[in-house]
């Protein structure tokens, strides 16, 4: 149920836009909603959006009560983007997990943030800032988290060097 | 000579809980702001023993990455290493033997009582019973020795592989998982006698740190601590994964939200757990521990895949984003003590220090699982 109306409100997004239905897309793909094969890839739906899509997406989930599971970065360093991934999962029998992605050039790696939604992105945020140098605008406390409080390097950049 | 110092009546001053403190269990440090005894603003620094293990796991090749699961949580080791066989299986398309996936569940939850003992001798000695521990830690001895016998090691398990297991469980081990269960059904009673009934402790913890069921939602918090919030949120029920569908078990939930309820729902589930190896034990099935059809060296297809598992200490999550290469191409781990315990800044504003020690005890936080 809760499949449905999610998918549906998170397809308003994207008027005009019809993605491929189902399709197993490898990565790099179109903005769109997608729904995966549970049982292959552990979730339902996976949406990219536009970075000034993001919170629209986001209180939408919000609305359907949805938690936050996690928050992480992909460095795409062939196609020159940074992608970050928002996890969505329910507490009750409803099972719908929701994959948010959104991708950034890798040179000006600047998305909004939505701790001001989900307070619980204020971590996940620091530490995806941590990682890969993606600035969270709007984010109340962006130092470092679990690297060391003087860190200027990202580690899990493809180009870091050690 | 200096003058007295003089303290305005509204003058607030910094107390550093940690990085070495025995309340926070490891290297975790609170920044509290403190009025008097009140916290006024509290500030978690994370990250003291953070290792990198997501790099590590880009850096490795699937089975080179299966020993440093365990190194997350030392105390309920197995359930991760769960997750990330699962994960991989899932991906890859291996089919695990029905006995292998028995045996794993036995063993899960022989580990998930293991923890909880540890969490409750640790969480009473906070609040100044030392005894209990003692009991706890001789009960939990005859599962890590038992583990010790089929696993080899006695906490850092490195047990699973993709499709099944290192090796088989004996009878010894069947025999003393059997008798384990009345003895631990025993040491139950005994630890409701010894300490839920206790006075002190039930004021030092009913109605005490009240975490809502919204703010849970709002952090992502999972395990015991949501459970102790009203919500009925359990993996291996909402999502139901190895052979847990098989298992009649119940899933303690307590809607005072206080820290007692979050006692009540670890103290409820080592029972549910000890329903889980019984019936385990009863119903494991012959046949091989390992697939027949598996790849010697696993790659996996391109894509983005996610597993999910009930831990001891909430829902533990691993992304693998793959190119098809033997090594990940990104490998994120999501810790529940990360989301459990970030709640911690906003929840205990305005406690008093005392009762907010108590309350990060109900966490039941492991700091290398949190900073990874």
């Amino acid at each position: 149920m809760i499949l449905e109306t999610t998918q549906q409100a998170l397809q308003a997004l994207f008027a005009g836009s019809v993605p491929a239905d189902g399709a197993e897309a490898a990565t790099p793909r179109g903005n769109g909603v997608i729904t995966r094969n549970y049982k292959i890839h552990g979730y339902h739906l996976d949406a990219q959006v536009a970075t000034d899509q993001l919170l629209a997406a986001v209180t939408i989930l919000d609305h359907a009560g949805f938690f936050i599971e996690s928050i992480t970065g992909v460095d795409w360093i062939k196609e020159n983007q940074m992608e970050v991934i928002y996890d969505f999962s329910r507490y009750d029998f409803d099972t719908c997990r929701v994959v948010i992605r959104t991708r950034v050039p890798r040179d000006q790696p600047l998305v909004p943030t939505i701790s001001t939604i989900y307070a619980g992105a204020n971590w996940h945020e620091r530490e995806t800032h941590d990682f890969f140098g993606i600035k969270f605008t709007g984010h109340p406390h962006l130092v470092p988290l679990l690297l060391p409080e003087d860190a200027d390097f990202h580690p899990l950049l493809k180009d870091f060097k050690a | 000579m200096s003058a007295p110092i003089q303290l305005r009546p509204d003058e607030t001053f910094i107390l550093n809980v940690g990085p070495q403190h025995p309340a926070t269990h490891g290297v975790l440090r609170v920044k509290m702001q403190m009025d008097g005894e009140y916290i006024v603003k509290s500030e978690t620094v994370l990250g003291y023993i953070h290792r990198m293990h997501e790099k590590m796991g880009e850096n490795r090749t699937y089975a080179q990455y299966l020993p440093n699961l365990s190194r997350l949580d030392y105390l309920g080791a197995l359930g991760y290493t769960h997750g990330h066989v699962l994960a991989i299986e899932r991906a890859a398309g291996i089919e695990v033997p029905e006995r292998a996936e028995y045996i794993r569940a036995i063993t899960v939850e022989l580990n998930r009582v293991a923890s909880h003992l540890f969490w409750f001798g640790a969480f009473v000695m906070d609040l100044g019973g030392f005894s209990p521990l003692m009991y706890a830690i001789q009960d939990r001895e005859h599962i890590l020795d038992m583990l010790e016998a089929v696993t080899g090691a006695r906490l850092t398990y490195c047990y699973y592989r993709f499709g099944g297991l290192y090796n088989d469980v004996d009878d010894d081990f069947t025999e003393a998982a059997k008798r384990f269960i009345p003895r631990m059904r025993k040491s139950l009673k005994k630890y409701d006698a010894l300490v839920t009934g206790n006075i002190i402790f039930q004021k030092r913890l009913e109605g005490i740190a009240p975490v809502s069921a919204e703010m849970c939602r709002k952090y992502g918090a999972t395990g015991p601590v949501a459970r102790g919030s009203g919500i009925n949120f359990d993996v291996r029920k909402n999502e139901p994964y190895s052979v847990y569908p098989e298992f009649d078990f119940d899933i303690p939930v307590y809607h005072e939200c206080d820290s007692m309820a979050r006692y009540k729902v670890r103290m409820d589930e080592m029972e549910q757990s000890l329903r889980i190896i019984e019936q385990g034990l009863e119903k494991l099935p012959g046949g091989p521990i390992m697939a027949e059809k598996k790849p010697k060296n696993i790659k996996l297809p391109v894509g983005d895949f996610y597993q999910a598992v009930e831990t001891a200490r909430g829902s533990f999550g691993i992304r693998i984003v793959s190119d098809g290469d033997k090594n990940a191409y990104r490998l994120k781990l999501r810790s529940p003590t990360y989301s459990n315990m970030h709640l911690f800044d906003e929840a205990c504003e305005g406690m008093l220090i005392m009762d907010a020690l108590a309350f990060m005890g109900t966490l039941d936080l492991v700091i290398p699982e949190m900073d990874r």
